[in-house]
């Protein structure tokens, strides 16, 4: 369009649109507000970071301070002598994460893709059936009672990891985003006789790879900072996920301190753990992995977000 | 209502039900794992609700324990409870759903209109941010704070001469102290939604609004603001369809599961999980929950049939 205008018209186009933009002055005052909110997401944050490698005495004197008079590593040190059972809560929520992800993925994935089908006979009903569960749920009781009683999820891993394999609303955006590959593709892929498992895997998931890969970081994260499930269902604290752990830590390191294979050891370091700093270094180690990974994976979640709309 | 005329359709059609079930093989087999799943794990729950209506007793089962009528419900409406944790949840919720929208759309706006675009993508990635931490991360964050002996607001305060505060039983300061994480943890995930619809609005919109003149602000208030409104209906009508279920880890984890704040802190699901874990009154429990998924369902399907009057497009059903 703007060429057909001409150059000068497009230069008088460019000078409004200059025209348009906010003034220097009410520039400034929102990068001072949102400055300003900046702080506000990160110091939380880095008072944790500072208090865990503050030392106990300077806790003792200063409280949890932003400045520190002492600096130390003892936090990190008692977590890796005596931490085998941070190693193991860890092993379970690195396993969780990553089966649970994949599996999640997995069935997800040909689902929507069934539901995305207008052509397939079961759409409707299936569909209503998978929306149903957005519109209604037993809640924690009954889903509680059920998964022990029946299901013999009772302080077992697959109680982390199968209960939040489905999630409707994921099923959505991926359904939406299957349709806006042209049917003529799948068309296509069926005359030259491939099979329907085949035609997904082979055409329709590559094309989705950025809907797959939004709604795989969305239940990567779900797993790696689920809590809830591990204090409903584990009852044996050695299989706690590293979130559960950390909860279970609000009180006391004490269970940390019994978990030690090394009775002499631990009677020695129970003495002067440092439970303060202690506290806030395994909250520093749950959420490094998620904070290292942020800046990779922020951009598909802005993409995915943008992709899935609301609806179908 | 759709499905059923779905179903007539089908049987209008000439074909068996075999043949169709034969054809369609292949992608229900697709459709499988996932239906077992839901069939497992959110279906097989439901007959869990059946407990709400009974004593429940461990030998005998979920079906085998005694039936009781509405016994439990009868228990729980003549406590205050019921009352207390339905006003509670309400509240904050329609609070958050409030302050949420508008500060969403006020920060999506200004992000928008930020002159240096880099570093509004900057700003956008740093608020987001707290969305991605778990509720325990955050009951951490917030002891570093709050903590009585060590916590940095105590030392400020006694630094600056004014009497320290117990904050983990202080019942009037955590209305604002829960609101403000709230916020805090998702108004970056919900202003990345209205910045996205932002980006959508036509730029023809502005251009002939500049053209006849308008400043900046009429601008936003009569293009951008109306642009934004389907998707802050919908959302906020969703919000509301979900206004009885509370966010369980914002209200456990926050105040530490402390005694003396849940006047202020209980909410249903809280209420729900103490009754089940803590004082093992499964019967109170379940029929607490079942109010809670019969009352929320009605909100939904309610939110939804609003939606579709308003903004057909966007409802989910």
């Amino acid at each position: 369009m703007s060429r057909f205008f001409g150059r000068k018209a497009k230069d008088e186009f460019n000078d409004d649109l200059k025209i348009n933009k906010i003034s220097k002055k009410a520039n400034g005052i929102l990068n001072g507000l949102f400055g300003i909110w900046v702080l506000i997401c990160i110091l939380p944050l880095l008072l944790v970071v500072i208090v865990s490698f503050s030392s106990e005495q300077s806790i003792f004197e200063n409280g949890y301070s932003f400045f520190p008079s002492e600096w130390s590593l003892d936090a990190y040190n008692f977590f890796f002598r005596l931490g085998d059972q941070l190693v193991r809560s860890y092993g379970i929520t690195i396993f969780v994460t990553v089966f649970g992800t994949l599996f999640s993925m997995f069935i997800t994935a040909m689902f929507a893709y069934v539901l995305s089908r207008s052509d397939y006979a079961y759409n409707k009903i299936f569909t209503f059936l998978m929306l149903f569960t957005m519109l209604f749920n037993g809640g924690i009781v009954a889903n509680y009672m059920v998964n022990t009683q029946i299901l013999g999820l009772g302080d077992s891993i697959n109680a982390l990891i199968f209960p939040m394999s489905i999630n409707a609303f994921y099923v959505i955006v991926l359904r939406t985003f299957y349709k806006s590959i042209p049917m003529e593709i799948i068309e296509a892929a069926r005359i030259d006789g491939c099979s329907e498992a085949r035609t997904f895997f082979q055409i329709v998931a590559p094309l989705s790879k950025p809907g797959l890969a939004t709604i795989g970081m969305f239940t990567l994260i779900a797993y790696w900072n689920d809590w809830f499930l591990g204090m409903l269902y584990i009852v044996d604290q050695k299989k706690y996920p590293v979130q559960t752990l950390l909860w279970s830590m609000q009180n006391s390191l004490e269970f940390m301190k019994q978990s030690s294979v090394n009775a002499l050891e631990y009677s020695e370091m129970a003495k002067n753990a440092p439970t303060d700093s202690g506290r806030m270094a395994l909250t520093v180690l749950v959420v490094l992995p998620i904070l290292l990974a942020y800046p990779y994976f922020q951009k598909y979640f802005v993409k995915g977000l943008t992709v899935g709309g609301v609806k179908g | 209502m759709a499905n059923k005329k779905n179903i007539k359709c089908m049987s209008g059609d000439k074909k068996s039900f075999f043949e169709t079930f034969k054809k369609s093989l292949p992608l229900t087999l697709m459709a499988l794992p996932a239906l077992i799943v839901i069939i497992l794990f959110k279906y097989l729950p439901l007959a869990g609700l059946l407990l709400a209506f009974k004593r429940f007793n461990v030998r005998q089962g979920i079906f085998g324990s005694m039936f009781v009528g509405f016994d439990n419900f009868k228990f729980l409406f003549q406590t205050s409870d019921a009352w207390v944790i339905t006003r509670n949840t309400i509240l904050y919720n329609g609070l958050f759903i409030l302050l949420d929208v508008v500060l969403a759309v006020s920060i999506a706006i200004g992000l928008n209109e930020l002159l240096n675009k880099r570093r509004a993508k900057i700003y956008q990635t740093i608020f987001m941010a707290p969305y991605f931490l778990s509720w325990v991360v955050v009951s951490f964050m917030a002891y570093s704070l709050f903590s009585v002996d060590n916590g940095l607001f105590n030392h400020l305060l006694s630094f600056l001469g004014l009497p320290e505060v117990n904050w983990y039983s202080a019942t009037g300061k955590w209305p604002f102290i829960l609101t403000f994480f709230q916020i805090w943890k998702t108004v970056g995930y919900s202003t990345v939604m209205y910045l996205s619809s932002l980006t959508a609005i036509s730029n023809d919109y502005y251009e002939a609004a500049i053209i006849d003149g308008a400043t900046k602000w009429q601008q936003i208030k009569n293009i951008t603001i109306p642009c934004l409104k389907p998707m802050m209906i919908v959302l906020v009508i969703l919000a509301i369809g979900r206004i009885f279920y509370a966010d369980f880890g914002l209200f456990y984890q926050l105040p530490r599961d402390s005694g003396p704040l849940y006047p202020a802190t209980q909410v249903i699901d809280t209420y729900v999980y103490r009754a089940l874990k803590e004082t093992g009154n499964v019967g109170m429990a379940s029929a607490a929950g079942l109010y809670q998924s019969v009352v929320g369902f009605i909100l939904v399907v309610g939110a939804n049939l609003v939606v579709r009057k308003i903004e057909p497009d966007s409802a989910l059903f």
